[in-house]
C-alpha cells in the first residue's frame, strides 16, 4: 500500500469536510441552536482531527483539537453559536484549508510561511478563551489526546495478520482452503482465526461445491514475508490475500476495515477478527457497557476510554458500518471519473459522428437499399450515444451557486451592509466545464451588485425599502441555452451618469440617441467604472469588461436590465454543451453553412416579389404574418459571387426573445454538427461560431445566430443615427 | 435420546465421507431431516472424512436450522471433524460439546 495515495484521499476528503463545515458554519447564522448543523460541524472537525493524526500532522491535530474542544462545548450547550464565534470557526475553517493545502504541495508541517503560522498561534489564542473555564482540565485533556494519537501510528502487535477472502472455485479446482490453514501450522502457530461464516447462502441458493468461506486470521512465525506468501500460490490469483506483518501500523487495518466484503458486523467483532483487539478486551467492554451504574456509552467509546482500541479504528470501523446501511438503502451509487476520460470520450464521438456521416453518404450514393437503412439505424445510435455522453458531462449549478453565501457573507461583513443571498434554481444542470469558468465572473457580478446596488441600509430606509438588502442568484433553461441572472434590490443604475461617462470617455459620441438598454450595456466596455469612490472591491474600471469577454469565451452573451431605485439584473445567457450540436444545413452558392437546429424557428420561401421590394426600398424587412422581420442576404454578407437562384429561402432564427431572417439559396436539412474551434485570425469575426466537417470531408462554417442578430441590429442602429445627425 | 422424549426429537446419523466429491448429494442429506422435527442431532461419529465443502453444509444447516426455528445440534463428532473445527475456530459457532481431544493439542 502506498502511503502517497492515502495520503491523497485524507486530503480530498478534508477538503470535502471542510466545504460541509463551511456550509453548515453559514446555516448556523440562521438557526443557531440547530443540533444537526452543530453535530455536523463537531463531525466534520473530529474526522479531520482523528485522520491527521494518522499521517503524523501533529500541527493540525493539535490545532482542530483546540477547536473541536470549543465546538464540544457548543454541542453540550455550554454556550451557543453567535456572529463572532461563526466568524471564528469560518477563519479556523480557511487555515485548516491552508494547513491542508500545505500539505498536499508536499510542504512539511515545520516549516510553515510564517503568516499562516502567526494565524494559527492567534487563533488558538482566541479559541482557547472560549475554554478559559476549564483551562486546567484543557490543558491536559489536548496532551493525552495526541499521545494516543502517536501511539496510534505503531501498536504493537506481535503477530503477522492475514486477511484470507478464498475464491468461489478453489472447491472445484482441487484445493481445500482449511488445508492452507493446516500447512500454516507447519512453519508457525495459527495464535487466533476467525471464519466468515457470512456468506453461506440460504438453502435455495447455496451450492454445495461453491467455496463460501473466508477467514481473518493472527498468526505467530519466524518465517518471512515471501513464505507465507508462498503457501498461498496456488490460489493467489482468483482469491483475496492480505497479508500483514508484526506491529502493522493502525492505518492498514482501517484499510482492512474499509475493504472487508460488505456486512452488518457488530463494531466489536469487526474489530476482533482485524485483531486489534481480542475477544477477552471486547468482552470486558461488553461488560462494562452493561454496568448499571455505567452511563449507556457506546461501545465504540468505552473502548477508546479503556484505551483498547486507538479512535481511529472505532472511527473507520463505525463509518464502515454506516456506510453498509447507506449502500443498501441508496441503490444510486456514484462513480468518480477523471475528467480528461470524459472529454476524451466525447473527442472520440465527435470523431464517430464525422465518420457516421461520411458513412452515411457513401451509403445513400451507392444506392443500396439495405445499407441505407442499417447507417440509419446506426446513426440514430450514436446520436443517442451522443445525448448520453453529453448529458455525463452535466452538472448542477447548484453547488457553484451555495460557494457565494460565502462571498456575499464576507463581503457584507467588509461593506458594513446587512445582504443576504438568495438562491433558485440550484438544480439546472449545465456542462462542467462551463460550470467551472462561470465562477469568476459570477463573482465579480455579485460583488458589483454588493458594492453598487445595494445602498446603505440609512438610504433603503428612506427609499421605504427593508433595510437587509437582497441579492438573487436564478438560473434556468431557455431554448438550448442556460440563463444564470444576478439580481439585486437595489438603486439601480444611473441612465444619465453613465451617458456621461461614455461621453466623456469617448464611447459614444454626444448626439448619438441610444436605447436604455444600449445604455445599460455600456458598463461592460473597457476601462468603463462609474462608481465614484473606489472601493477595495470593485470601482477600478475592471471587471464588467473582463466579466463579458469570459462570457463571450464560452460562446455565450450577457447583458442587464435596471430600473432606477428598484434594482438591477444581470442576466448571462449561456450554450448548454460546447462540444456538439444539432445544426441545420444551409447552401449559399457553392458553400455550406450550418446553423444551431434549436435556434432555427421556421423556413419561408422568400418570394422574388418581397425580393425585389426589400431592395428597393433598401430596407431589408419583410413581412412576417403581420410582423416586421428583419433579414440579412448571407450572399451578400459572405461576398458570394456568382448568381442568385430563382427562389430564395428565409430561416428564421431566434435568440434571445430577437427574430431575425437569413436569406439563403438552399435548405439541406438537420445535420449533428461536431463544433471545431476557428483558429485566432477569425477572433474578430462574430457571425462566425467555430467550423465542423461535413460527411464529404468538406468544410461548413457554423454561423453564431447571436452575433449575426447583433450584426443586423447595428446595422438598423446606422441610418437612424445618420437621421439624427441629419435633423 | 429416544424417540419417547419427544416425537419431534430426531437423531441423525450422517455417515461416510462429508467432502468436495461428495458435496451435491450431502446437501440434500443435511438439509432434509430439518423439515422433519424441532430438535435435531446430526451423529457424525460416522464421518471419516471431512472437508472445508462438509464444513460448509453443516454451517448451512446451521443456518438453516435457526432460519426454520429449530434447533440442530451435533454429537459424538468423529476426529476429522474434531480437528477441523478447531482448526477453523467454530466450536463456539456450532456450540456443542466436543471431546477435548489430547493428541491434537
Amino acid at each position: 500500500m502506498n502511503i502517497d495515495d492515502v495520503l491523497k484521499i485524507f486530503i480530498a476528503e478534508s477538503q470535502e469536510l471542510l466545504q460541509q463545515m463551511e456550509d453548515a458554519l453559514l446555516q448556523i447564522e440562521q438557526n443557531p441552536h440547530d443540533p444537526d448543523i452543530i453535530n455536523a460541524i463537531f463531525r466534520a472537525a473530529h474526522t479531520i482531527k482523528g485522520s491527521a493524526g494518522l499521517f503524523g500532522l501533529d500541527a493540525i491535530v493539535s490545532f482542530t483539537h483546540v477547536a473541536e474542544s470549543v465546538l464540544d462545548r457548543i454541542r453540550s450547550g455550554e454556550m451557543a453559536f453567535n456572529d463572532t464565534l461563526t466568524a471564528l470557526f469560518l477563519q479556523v475553517c480557511d487555515q485548516l484549508n491552508a494547513l491542508i493545502a500545505h500539505v498536499d504541495a508536499g510542504g512539511s508541517l515545520d516549516e510553515l510561511e510564517p503568516a499562516l503560522q502567526k494565524q494559527g498561534v492567534a487563533l488558538t489564542t482566541n479559541l482557547s478563551h472560549y475554554l478559559s473555564g476549564e483551562l486546567a482540565v484543557a490543558a491536559a485533556a489536548p496532551q493525552r489526546a495526541t499521545q494516543v494519537v502517536r501511539e496510534s501510528s505503531d501498536t504493537p502487535n506481535e503477530h503477522w495478520h492475514l486477511s484470507l477472502r478464498f475464491g468461489p472455485d478453489v472447491l472445484r479446482n482441487g484445493m481445500d482452503p482449511l488445508a492452507f490453514l493446516r500447512y500454516l501450522n507447519t512453519f508457525g502457530q495459527i495464535v487466533h482465526i476467525v471464519t466468515l461464516t457470512e456468506h453461506v447462502p440460504a438453502a435455495d441458493e447455496m451450492d454445495p461445491e461453491t467455496n463460501y468461506l473466508g477467514f481473518e486470521v493472527a498468526f505467530a512465525t519466524e518465517a518471512d514475508k515471501e513464505t507465507i506468501e508462498g503457501a498461498f500460490e496456488f490460489v493467489r490469483e482468483d482469491s483475496q490475500i492480505r497479508i500483514f506483518p508484526p506491529n502493522s501500523k493502525t492505518v492498514d487495518y482501517i484499510q482492512l476495515i474499509n475493504e472487508l466484503p460488505e456486512e452488518d458486523l457488530r463494531l466489536g467483532e469487526m474489530l476482533v477478527r482485524c485483531g486489534a483487539l481480542t475477544q477477552s478486551e471486547l468482552e470486558k467492554a461488553l461488560l462494562k457497557q452493561s454496568e448499571p451504574e455505567a452511563s449507556p456509552a457506546p461501545i465504540g467509546e468505552v473502548l477508546i476510554n479503556e484505551q483498547n482500541v486507538q479512535p481511529q479504528v472505532v472511527t473507520a470501523a463505525l463509518q464502515k458500518q454506516k456506510q453498509v446501511k447507506d449502500n443498501r438503502t441508496a441503490e444510486g451509487n456514484l462513480i468518480r471519473v477523471d475528467a480528461n476520460k470524459l472529454d476524451q470520450l466525447i473527442n472520440l464521438i465527435g470523431e464517430l459522428i464525422i465518420a457516421g456521416a461520411g458513412t452515411q453518404l457513401a451509403a445513400q450514393q451507392s444506392g443500396a437499399a439495405q445499407l441505407v437503412e442499417s447507417t440509419g439505424v446506426l446513426s440514430r445510435l450514436v446520436e443517442e450515444v451522443r445525448d448520453s455522453a453529453l448529458t455525463l458531462r452535466m452538472v448542477q449549478i447548484g453547488t457553484t451557486f451555495n460557494r457565494f453565501q460565502r462571498v456575499v457573507r464576507d463581503v457584507s461583513k467588509e461593506l458594513g451592509k446587512d445582504i443576504v443571498l438568495e438562491i433558485s434554481g440550484g438544480d439546472t444542470e449545465l456542462d462542467k466545464t462551463v460550470v467551472e469558468k462561470i465562477g469568476d465572473p459570477l463573482t465579480h457580478l455579485i460583488r458589483n451588485s454588493m458594492d453598487h446596488g445595494i445602498e446603505p441600509a440609512s438610504v433603503r430606509l428612506e427609499r421605504g425599502k427593508p433595510a437587509q438588502g437582497t441579492v438573487r442568484l436564478n438560473a434556468y433553461h431557455e431554448s438550448s441555452s442556460i440563463v444564470i441572472e444576478v439580481s439585486d434590490d437595489g438603486g439601480g443604475l444611473n441612465k444619465d451618469r453613465i451617458l456621461r461617462k461614455a461621453i466623456e470617455r469617448g464611447l459614444v459620441s454626444d448626439n448619438q440617441s441610444l436605447t436604455d438598454k444600449e445604455i445599460f450595456n455600456l458598463i461592460f466596455e473597457p476601462g468603463f467604472s462609474t462608481a465614484d469612490q473606489v472601493s477595495s472591491l470593485s470601482g477600478r474600471g475592471v471587471g464588467m469588461d473582463v466579466v463579458k469577454k469570459n462570457i463571450t469565451a464560452l460562446r455565450g452573451t450577457v447583458d442587464l436590465d435596471s430600473i432606477e431605485g428598484v434594482g438591477t439584473t444581470t442576466r448571462i445567457r449561456l450554450p448548454l454543451t460546447l462540444a456538439i450540436i444539432d445544426g441545420f444545413l444551409i447552401g449559399v452558392g457553392k458553400a455550406t453553412y450550418v446553423v444551431p437546429l434549436d435556434m432555427v424557428e421556421e423556413c419561408i420561401e422568400l418570394t422574388s416579389d418581397q425580393s425585389s421590394a426589400a431592395r428597393q426600398s433598401t430596407s431589408d424587412y419583410i413581412d412576417l404574418r403581420g410582423d416586421a422581420l428583419p433579414f440579412i442576404r448571407l450572399r451578400e454578407l459572405f461576398a458570394v459571387e456568382d448568381e442568385p437562384p430563382r427562389r430564395e429561402n428565409v430561416v428564421v432564427v431566434n435568440y434571445a426573445g430577437n427574430r431575425a431572417g437569413l436569406v439563403v439559396d438552399q435548405l439541406m436539412g438537420e445535420f449533428q454538427t461536431v463544433i471545431k474551434p476557428l483558429g485566432k485570425i477569425f477572433d474578430n469575426n462574430r457571425a462566425l461560431g467555430g467550423f465542423t466537417i461535413l460527411g464529404s470531408g468538406a468544410v461548413a462554417l457554423i454561423l453564431s445566430v447571436p452575433g449575426m442578430i447583433g450584426a443586423i441590429a447595428q446595422r438598423q442602429a446606422a441610418p437612424s443615427t445618420a437621421m439624427t445627425i441629419n435633423s | 435420546m429416544t424417540e419417547a422424549a419427544t416425537e419431534l426429537h430426531h437423531r441423525v446419523a450422517l455417515d461416510g465421507p462429508l467432502t468436495i466429491y461428495t458435496a451435491a448429494e450431502s446437501k440434500a442429506k443435511v438439509l432434509d431431516p430439518l423439515k422433519a422435527g424441532t430438535h435435531i442431532e446430526f451423529d457424525l461419529a460416522g464421518v471419516d472424512e471431512f472437508d472445508s465443502a462438509g464444513l460448509q453444509l453443516l454451517i448451512l444447516a446451521k443456518q438453516e436450522a435457526a432460519r426454520r426455528g429449530c434447533s440442530l445440534s451435533l454429537c459424538d463428532h468423529s476426529p476429522a471433524v474434531v480437528e477441523l473445527l478447531e482448526l477453523s475456530g467454530l466450536v463456539s459457532f456450532f456450540g456443542d460439546p466436543l471431546l477435548i481431544q489430547p493428541h491434537l493439542a
